[in-house]
């Protein structure tokens, strides 16, 4: 086991699996597909020993309709796959969605579309943040960009998830999830969160109690989906996570997300140090978006260059943040090959000298 | 961008213990205070195929994990000389377990060293430790990271009650700097 605030060698998958122990995650179910594979690996050796349950379904659709029951009895649980398996989950996502059950899943993209492989990828951009399941819901995503995040967001993952009693997604992908890096684990840093007034643990002594997504009558229904989105503009006040490099006096300004985050901020270092005015907004919170913080901040650019591993996804939201502040451009490409440092700084000078 | 000490690639067959000596130099590297990243190819091609790892080390944060013109490769097979010899930057260095690969030179451009890992492991009586003989020979020669925190990682990983174990890959360590020393590979 590891001490708590050493510094160690983590690889993305486990490190998650980690924090995800330590917040007190007490259900595990799961289908394996690369590239997060060792996540159930790990769990499935750990939890036992910790009487706690690993359960590897049958399929996806079982995994997130065993999550949806587990969740339901207020008890800390969790789920995680990538892309096409994410897809198969949609149904009880909008499930869980609907009945404002806590519940953590963990995306570590890999490409698409379809079967597509085992590569890294941000292509699932849309499939997280609109959803793919039916109906009026969101789901909170957060999107780490290095091993040490993995753990932090974890971490914030199950405290949002219960807090506001909402599906809380965190969003990686092969990249993150396969790399180690050095990273500190800590103590869940969050308090625990009282359930005892709506879960489904038991109705011995007290009077039953119902969760479900039907709803028969007009108002009714428009009621439960109206309480919904209040729940979600209260997530809109609070819980918007954003990063800035250089961004104030930056005549460009490059948003990008995740694992290409990362490597945009090398090369936003190294056009700044060229004399360039560049600078970086990186989306923590890809929902709720941060949307009038981008708008703030894109006042008086020149340009805003929108990077993603993907044919353009996330540039559909920073359009609607930058909202004629300043020219929005898309710099992508799909899965397969990385960007490299050098390929984003070679495209902020041509882009930078497009301004001229 | 960011001064890069090294990027270095790890290869050989699966088993041969690539993924491991990544670690451990990855180790050598935080522990010396190093950004470091360790990155495996993974899927298909580990199951019977060559594995292999990259590790980046640097002064500051890494941007990517990845590196498709390395500065080093570490070969272990003859697959992995095939794989990875046109792809190491100009200037760089491909490490070469000679005892699997006896064919000629195709660059100019690159630093050749050849370390018979195989032979020097059989003769302190552990052919596994080949890796580990490999890894010492690299750092003896580059001195990336101390030989010194390539012993300490080693203790740290086998533990004490396999103190024959212990006492096989330390001398691997020792075997392996002590022949990137001798004349015929300078």
């Amino acid at each position: 086991m590891i001490k708590t605030g050493e510094k160690v060698l983590l690889k993305g998958n486990h490190a998650l699996a980690k924090a995800a122990l330590n917040a007190g995650c007490k259900c595990y179910f799961g289908y394996p597909i690369t590239p997060q594979n060792e996540i159930g690996e790990y769990l499935s050796v750990e939890m036992p020993k910790m009487g706690r349950s690993f359960l590897q379904a049958e399929s996806e659709v079982a995994a997130i309709n065993m999550l949806l029951g587990a969740a339901a009895t207020g008890t800390r649980a969790m789920t995680s796959s990538s892309s096409l398996a994410i897809a198969l989950m949609q149904e009880g996502i909008s499930y869980i969605a609907a009945d404002n059950i806590p519940a953590v899943v963990i995306s570590v993209m890999r490409a698409g579309p379809a079967l597509g492989y085992i590569f890294p990828s941000q292509g699932d951009y849309f499939q997280t943040v609109k959803g793919g399941g039916n109906g009026d819901y969101k789901t909170l995503t957060l999107a780490p960009s290095t091993v040490q995040e993995m753990i932090d967001y974890t971490y914030k993952a199950f405290h949002l998830a219960h807090k506001y009693r909402t599906i809380v997604f965190l969003l990686a992908d092969g990249m993150l999830g396969q790399m180690m890096e050095p990273a500190v684990l800590y103590d869940y840093p969050y308090e625990d969160i009282d359930n005892s007034d709506w879960a489904l643990d038991g109705a011995k002594g007290r009077p039953g109690r119902w969760i479900g997504s039907i709803h028969r009558t007009e108002t009714a229904l428009e009621q439960k989906t109206l309480a919904l989105f209040e729940k979600y503009d209260k997530i809109k006040q609070n819980e918007i996570e954003y990063e800035t490099m250089f961004a104030d006096d930056a005549e460009l300004l490059i948003t990008a997300f995740g694992s290409v985050a990362r490597i945009a901020k090398a090369a936003v270092k190294r056009a700044r140090e060229a004399g360039m005015k560049v600078g970086l907004f990186r989306p923590i919170s890809l929902w709720p978006f941060p949307t009038q913080e981008l708008n703030e901040c894109a006042k008086g650019k020149k340009v805003v260059l929108d990077i993603e591993m993907n044919m353009g996804q996330m540039v559909e939201d920073v359009k609607i943040a930058v909202n004629g502040e300043s020219k929005v451009e898309f710099f992508g490409r799909p899965a397969g090959y990385y960007f490299t440092p050098e390929e984003i700084y070679t495209q902020i000078e041509k882009t930078m000298e497009g301004l001229k | 961008m960011a001064t890069k000490d090294a990027s270095i690639i790890f290869s050989g067959f699966g088993g041969q213990g690539v993924l491991f000596i990544g670690m451990a130099m990855s180790n050598c590297a935080m522990n010396e205070d190093k950004y470091v990243t360790w990155l495996p190819s993974y899927g298909a091609e580990m199951r019977g195929g060559t594995a292999n790892c990259t590790v980046i080390i640097a002064n500051e944060e890494v941007a990517s994990p990845y590196e498709q013109t390395p500065d080093y490769v570490i070969a272990l097979n003859a697959q992995s000389v095939e794989k990875f010899e046109m792809k190491v930057k100009p200037g760089g260095s491909l490490i070469v377990n000679s005892s699997l690969y006896h064919e000629k030179e195709r660059r100019t451009d690159i630093n050749y060293v050849y370390v018979p890992a195989n032979e020097i492991a059989a003769k302190i009586g552990e052919i596994k430790c080949a890796n580990v003989v490999m890894l010492s020979a690299f750092i003896e020669k580059t001195k990336i990271v101390k030989i010194e925190s390539l012993k300490k990682v080693i203790r740290n990983v086998i533990s004490a009650s396999k103190a024959k174990l212990l006492e096989i890959n330390e001398l691997a360590i020792q075997k392996g700097a002590e022949y990137v020393k001798l004349p015929v590979c300078n």
